[in-house]
């Protein structure tokens, strides 16, 4: 299945991108794609764990994932 | 809450007040977060704020009805700007109007910290030797 990975700030720097699009296998978790991510060239420049969204909602690293769905890494928030 | 959460332009602070004016109001308070010319001990000559405008804008949505749940009847209208800012300028505005103080002044202060928690934006500040770094919170923290 398919899914978007939306880079931002910081991490978007490390990859080069500010999206990507990952292949996965069927029953693929968020903490997958970020595997996948990290994988990538620059993907070591991320943390192990940061804060990870699905479809604009904040997710846990062990929530399954639909083909289509928009992952997004969420760098240190830094808003104000 | 309604109207526009993120804007690319500066902060019209009237036009917020009066998204929480209303005839029952007795307090009104009112957050304006600004640029600063130094940051842990650097001079910074300006921020670049960029954010992931969808999921921001859900989250301040969803701050400023917390907020409306925990404070009845408070009255919310909150603006985060974004793009390249000066020394000085208002990057965030919150307001919340109540009828009693105490609620607008929490409500405010939840709004703020909340915001600062959660919502997606993030900033790069540009120092006066030339340099931009985006800015860690966290790190910050762990320094210290």
């Amino acid at each position: 299945m398919t899914v978007t990975v939306l880079l931002f700030a910081s991490y978007a720097d490390a990859l080069g991108h500010d999206a990507l699009t990952l292949d996965l296998p069927p029953g693929s978790t968020v903490g997958d794609a970020l595997h996948a991510v990290r994988a990538r060239s620059g993907g070591d420049r991320l943390p192990p764990a940061p804060a990870m969204a699905v479809n604009e909602r904040y997710a846990k690293l062990g929530d399954a994932l639909a083909a289509g769905d928009a992952v997004a890494i969420i760098p240190p928030v830094a808003g104000g | 809450m309604s109207a526009e959460l993120l804007v690319r332009a500066p902060i019209d602070v009237g036009a917020l007040l009066a998204r929480v004016a209303d005839a029952g109001v007795g307090a009104t308070s009112l957050f304006i977060g600004t640029v600063r010319e130094h940051n842990d001990g650097r001079a910074v000559s300006g921020i670049d704020y960029s954010a992931y405008d969808a999921m921001a804008e859900r989250e301040l949505a969803a701050i400023g009805a917390e907020a409306g749940e925990r404070w009845p009847g408070l009255r919310v209208a909150i603006v985060h700007r974004l793009g390249t800012l000066a020394v000085g300028e208002a990057s965030v505005a919150v307001a919340c109007a109540h009828e009693r103080r105490a609620a607008a002044f929490d409500g405010a202060r939840y709004v703020v910290e909340e915001l600062k928690r959660r919502v997606p934006i993030w900033k790069r500040e540009h120092y006066a030797d030339g340099t931009r770094e985006w800015v860690d919170p966290t790190a910050v923290a762990v320094a210290r």
